[in-house]
């Protein structure tokens, strides 16, 4: 416990991702949901970066004399189809298996763009205070108000369905986590002796910031920035699940599910498999994420 | 400076009429809310011109232009661009949110006749949050450590990872397929609320389980809790009367907040159950390019949020003094 805290108040002399790392490591030791967690997220993340080598089908085939196929264990499946087929007789587990890549792209873009503004804004607003602070969270309190799903679906609505726009909306409006959490850190250490050493040697506000600050709140920041992974996968499926997220002609997880509700009676499997992914992968990032807070403030760890 | 002359009343500090502190908390926050929903309604009036020109979005591939001239017109587009904004801005002031395309009427009654079912909604997601979470969180707050919090907390995380169409097809699929129990969607009698209400409420259930119990948790660590037990009381009146009561505060602010989150927060559950709420018509607008109602569902929901804020601090405000001094 005592390096966990090295990492957030001690000097920058010694980079807090080390001590982190030191105290994620036995924190695993005993925390075995975390240890089955970060192994199915390495399953999870190997499908998606070797999708086509895995998937049995082409996502997008189809081949109606073969559609709402069971999947292995029903009578009536399709062999070489395990998880069974949908409407349109495409192969349910490849389509979830390239569902995988877009998940997690856009979950892992849109989390780091959202970190690298929200971080900003929060080291600028907590280092300078003042009138950039004012204006910052002023700004902050406005994107709250916007329900975030609500903003997508009409910047999308507006300006068409593209991936990329998808990863953009949801970057650009996760950002007001990381600015008021790392806003508050620098609050409390931009009084401490090291930043008033760095300012007496003569570095500008820039490298106090770059060199001195970030690297202090690396803990916090990972923790905020795995949880938004989740949280980010979750809004790219709720708005494949409206229908407008990613064009239609790429699957996705959010997607399948709604041609799967279409076919609930007749085919649970397509919105069970699918629905099951985006939770297995969800679920296992949230039990990461929870592990690395409890190291990151260990007052929590010991409730 | 006023802490000390608020009368004690059930041991919280209730604040007084002419108290100065809080009406200047009060007027700060209330200023604070019009400026926020303002810079909201700017955004929103020029999100709907950032693709250009709506109209030729709004219309089929086929209009002609005598008809987009017709529709430039009726929505006044054809103006300058600081004059709509004027005017849009003027009538929202006047309760105007514009003129719905699709239903041909104004989008406020669109919205308004929407709106029961979205608060029905809400309602029994907010007595399916309290009936669960409020046991749940104590349980295991008091159990900590157990297999009953171990336990309670899986279901927690599970709870909030869930996404929450997936949680409503999965119940759809249990309960109204399989079991064939309760309706698959639509609205009418008590029986078609459960589904969608266990599905809204999900995500608040986690909340504020999880939050009672770490705060209880604080709570039962407390001097004073060791003093009732060294008076005698016995376990289960230590929680009520000296556990719960304190551990409150912060779950009251949450539970509050949650509430703007249920009334807002309902266009995937709405969706997944075909509930004639504002959710799903907010969907409706964005499916039909209704852009008037796009923009005033948008205000609605922001305005709910905004509001609900401002009576969830004034009232933290009023039960604790720390607030409104800082």
């Amino acid at each position: 416990m005592t390096t966990a805290t090295a990492g957030r108040t001690g000097a920058p002399a010694r980079p807090a991702s080390n001590t982190m790392w030191h105290a994620v490591r036995r924190a695993l030791r005993r925390n075995h949901a975390a240890k089955v967690a970060i192994g199915v997220l390495f399953l999870v993340v190997i499908v998606g970066v070797f999708a086509p080598l895995i998937a049995p089908h082409d996502p997008n085939a189809q081949n109606l004399t073969l559609k709402l196929r069971p999947p292995f264990w029903s009578a009536g499946h399709q062999p070489g189809y395990p998880l069974g087929t949908d409407n349109l007789g495409r192969d349910v587990l490849s389509r979830i298996v390239y569902g995988t890549r877009i998940s997690l792209l856009v979950g892992v873009s849109a989390t780091l763009l959202s970190g690298v503004v929200g971080t900003a804004v929060g080291l600028v607003s907590g280092y300078y205070r003042g009138w950039r602070d004012q204006v910052f969270m002023r700004l902050a309190d406005i994107q709250l108000a916007f329900p975030t799903i609500l903003l997508a679906l009409a910047i999308i609505a507006v300006l068409g369905p593209s991936l990329w726009f998808v990863i953009l909306v949801l970057g650009l409006t996760g950002w007001v986590n990381y600015a008021r959490v790392v806003r508050a850190e620098v609050l409390s250490l931009r009084s401490r002796e090291f930043v008033v050493a760095a300012r007496a040697i003569g570095d500008n506000d820039r490298q106090i910031m770059t060199r001195h600050l970030l690297p202090n709140i690396t803990a916090p920041l990972v923790t905020i920035g795995t949880l938004q992974v989740a949280a980010m996968i979750i809004a790219e499926a709720s708005l494949g699940y409206l229908g407008l997220g990613v064009p239609p002609s790429i699957p996705t997880w959010g997607g399948m599910l709604a041609d799967g509700q279409l076919y609930l009676r007749s085919a649970w499997w397509i919105a069970v498999f699918s629905g099951a992914a985006i939770m297995l992968t969800t679920l296992s990032i949230n039990v990461t994420g929870d592990m690395l807070r409890d190291v990151a403030d260990p007052k929590a760890y010991t409730k | 400076m006023s802490g000390d002359l608020t009368a004690r009343s059930g041991g919280l500090t209730l604040p007084r009429i002419g108290d100065r502190a809080l009406w200047s908390f009060v007027g700060r926050r209330i200023g604070h809310a019009v400026l926020v929903l303002f810079c909201v309604a700017t955004v929103s009036f020029f999100l709907v011109r950032i693709s250009g020109d709506p109209v030729r979005q709004m219309l089929p591939p086929d209009a002609t232009a005598a008809q987009e001239t017709a529709l430039r017109a009726q929505l006044g587009l054809d103006q300058p661009l600081l004059g709509q904004y004027v005017s849009y801005m003027t009538g929202l002031l006047h309760l105007d949110l514009g003129q719905s395309l699709f239903f041909h009427r104004p989008a406020f009654d669109v919205i308004a006749e929407r709106l029961p079912a979205t608060v029905t909604l809400a309602a029994g997601a907010l007595v399916v949050v309290l009936v669960v979470a409020i046991p749940a969180g104590v349980v295991s707050a008091l159990r900590r450590g157990t297999a009953t919090d171990t336990t309670v907390m899986a279901a927690v995380l599970v709870g909030q990872s869930a996404p929450a169409f997936f949680v409503g097809i999965l119940l759809i699929l249990v309960f109204a397929v399989n079991l064939q129990m309760l309706p698959a969607s639509g609205m009418g009698g008590i029986e078609n609320l459960v589904l969608p209400a266990v599905t809204l409420g999900l995500y608040s259930i986690a909340m504020v389980a999880r939050l009672l119990r770490s705060s209880l948790v604080d709570v039962l660590g407390e001097d004073y809790i060791r003093t009732a037990r060294a008076k005698g009381l016995t376990g289960w009146r230590i929680v009520t009367a000296h556990g719960l009561r304190n551990a409150s505060l912060p779950v009251v602010t949450v539970v509050g907040l949650e509430i703007g989150n249920l009334l807002g927060g309902a266009i995937l559950t709405e969706q997944v159950f075909a509930w004639p709420g504002v959710g799903r018509l907010t969907v409706e607008a964005v499916t039909y390019r209704d852009y008037p109602l796009m923009q005033a569902t948008v205000m609605f929901l922001a305005t709910v949020f905004v509001v609900v804020n401002l009576l969830v601090d004034l009232s933290y405000a009023a039960l604790d003094p720390r607030v409104r001094l800082s």
